[in-house]
């Protein structure tokens, strides 16, 4: 098992490097320049070559290529991301505080997630082909061809204007978490409570199942044992998910107005806020590599058989 | 012929069908099915009501709600088929490559694909959108850049499994070339895969873009679209809230439509 982790990690470490070389590269494949979006931004009125070269100094730009990523490379290991070109302030005290606020609506919702589809796939594998399983299925194929977006403002017309129970946006009490919660748990939960049906009905035909009915133990029993070992195929998913979640919040987050990443990078993208789109894309690639090799490892743990895998 | 067969006896496959056929005519003939001008203002009309005149009212600007939702076909689903088609094309040729020259080959495009794998797709359109400025056509290729690598490496596998096959060792024992085998063996029994793996995510493609370009990060005023529809609908939503509506279900409606066409398939 130790080896199995340290070979999960000896992985993992070349490939974040590589992600933030591309990301870094990325970046600076704009064909604008960043001294010229930084003098724009800052309402300079009149931009002369001679600003341009002085702003250029100010900022590094004018440093070779590699010995320029090296630097941004050992300073966002700092947590130092450089400044924001429209506000001045520093990256982190913006990306910092709003990956918080993201990261809270995605565990909330993962969490819900995570329930809601085990208990669902649960009893449409127990009801396969009855009518509760055809009506479950039919109704997340319709809800998985909604814009989220768009259920989210009938949500918040509906919910919050016309019955006014629930705020309409922003993160103030535990109200504000109930929408956006909805909405990510109905395009997700349609998908992945698949899994956990598919994986239960495969386990429900193992000889081991066969063995257990016939020694007459209770259906009851059975099911625990059914539900441990569907479960493991449903923990990777999981564990992949949280991340995907965290990247693809953008839209509910700006519907919701709630001051997450998703807002940040919108706004930074349509300011071409370059140092925030990097931390942000360094930040989430990174935490998508992580919870990879966590899931990854939570799996070997689990089942001995994977872990001669790599 | 036997996918063609199946269609048939799946009436609502057959449906949607229909439905796909439907609204892709009406995009590509936009001009002569919508009965206005989708740009055209006219203040007196603002937010009007269904008429005959105006099927589904008029919008903030009075413009023609039914003509723009027509328009907006163009961009929400046949320029992202057309994305879709490149990077399965993309896809197709690496994973053919990858998949039956094996060795070196395989191991540098997979090596590749991890790489472009580890970052979420989100995040990584967002990552180019913001390199290459906001707009459609930057939307489109920043999701053709994100989807080949997946597409890639399903490809990879299918191909694998195919050209372990008793003909194809054959064809290469005999001496055949590669490329022919390929176009000849391969092609043939890999494109059943290849279309089910393409169509199946029509559906999540569509919903993706018109969700950039409700941000505002795609398309951009006053061309039609119906992410951007929703948008300008959001701003009048508490008011105006029917205009969400129009918009809204021509997604739902053509997303399920490409979903349930291929229930039979699944």
């Amino acid at each position: 098992m130790g080896r199995y982790i340290l070979n999960r990690v000896f992985i993992a470490t070349p490939l974040l490097l590589i992600i933030s070389f591309l990301t870094f590269v990325l970046i600076n494949l704009s064909p604008l320049d960043p001294a010229e979006v930084v003098l724009q931004a800052q309402g300079v009125p009149k931009i002369t070559d001679e600003l341009i070269v002085q702003t250029k100094e100010e900022l590094g730009m004018d440093q070779p290529f590699i010995i320029r990523y090296f630097d941004w490379l050992i300073a966002s290991l700092q947590l130092d991301f450089g400044d924001s070109y429209v506000t001045g302030k520093p990256v982190w005290s913006l990306i910092a505080p709003a990956f918080l606020n993201s990261f809270k609506l995605t565990f909330v919702s993962s969490v819900v997630i995570i329930i809601m589809s085990i208990l669902i796939g649960v009893i449409c594998a127990l009801k396969e082909g009855k009518l509760a399983d055809k009506s479950v299925r039919g109704i997340s194929f319709f809800l998985t061809a909604m814009p989220s977006y768009w259920l989210a403002s009938i949500l918040i017309w509906y919910v919050s204007v016309k019955l006014n129970l629930l705020p309409t946006s922003g993160m103030d009490s535990y109200k504000s978490y109930i929408l956006p919660v909805i909405i990510i748990t109905v395009s997700y939960a349609g998908i992945y409570f698949r899994n956990v049906r598919s994986s239960m009905i495969s386990n429900l035909n193992e000889d081991y199942v066969l063995y257990c009915r016939a020694c007459g133990i209770p259906e009851k029993k059975i099911t625990v044992h059914i539900l441990r070992n569907s479960l493991q195929v449903s923990i990777s998913i999981f564990g992949m998910s949280i991340p995907i979640i965290l990247g693809s919040t953008v839209v509910i987050e700006n519907v919701f107005a709630w001051p997450g990443l998703g807002s940040l990078s919108v706004k930074a993208i349509l300011s071409r806020d370059f140092p925030i789109i990097q931390a942000y894309v360094l930040i989430l690639a990174a935490a998508f590599v992580l919870f990879n090799t966590v899931s990854d490892i939570i799996n070997a743990a689990m089942n001995p058989r994977i872990r001669n895998d790599l | 012929m036997r996918m063609l067969n199946n269609l048939i006896k799946d009436k609502l496959a057959i449906v949607s069908l229909i439905v796909i056929i439907a609204i892709i005519i009406g995009g590509l003939f936009a001009p002569l099915v919508a009965p206005h001008d989708p740009n055209e203002i006219k203040m007196s009309l603002r937010y009007a009501s269904p008429s005959w005149e105006h099927l589904l009212g008029n919008d903030h600007l009075g413009r023609c709600i039914l003509s723009r939702i027509i328009y907006g076909i163009r961009p929400s689903v046949l320029w992202v088929l057309f994305a879709l088609c490149i990077s399965v094309l993309i896809g197709a040729v690496l994973g053919f490559l990858a998949g039956y020259f094996k060795g070196k080959v395989d191991a540098f495009i997979m090596r590749i694909c991890d790489i472009m794998l580890s970052f979420p797709g989100y995040v990584m359109t967002l990552a180019i959108v913001s390199v290459l400025g906001v707009g459609l056509e930057n939307i489109l290729i920043a999701s053709i850049l994100v989807k080949w690598a997946w597409f890639a490496r399903v490809i990879r596998t299918s191909v694998m499994k195919y050209s372990e096959l008793e003909y194809v060792k054959f064809s290469k024992a005999s001496g055949i070339s590669d490329m022919k085998i390929i176009y000849k063996h391969l092609v043939p029994v890999t494109f059943s895969d290849i279309a089910v793996i393409s169509s199946s995510s029509i559906g999540s493609m569509i919903l993706q873009i018109s969700g950039f370009s409700f941000l505002g990060l795609g398309i951009q005023a006053p061309n039609a679209e119906w992410g951007m529809m929703l948008n300008e609908a959001r701003e009048v939503m508490f008011t105006r809230p029917e205009l969400m509506l129009a918009p809204g279900l021509a997604i739902v409606i053509v997303v399920s439509a490409f979903n349930f066409s291929l229930m039979p398939s699944k």
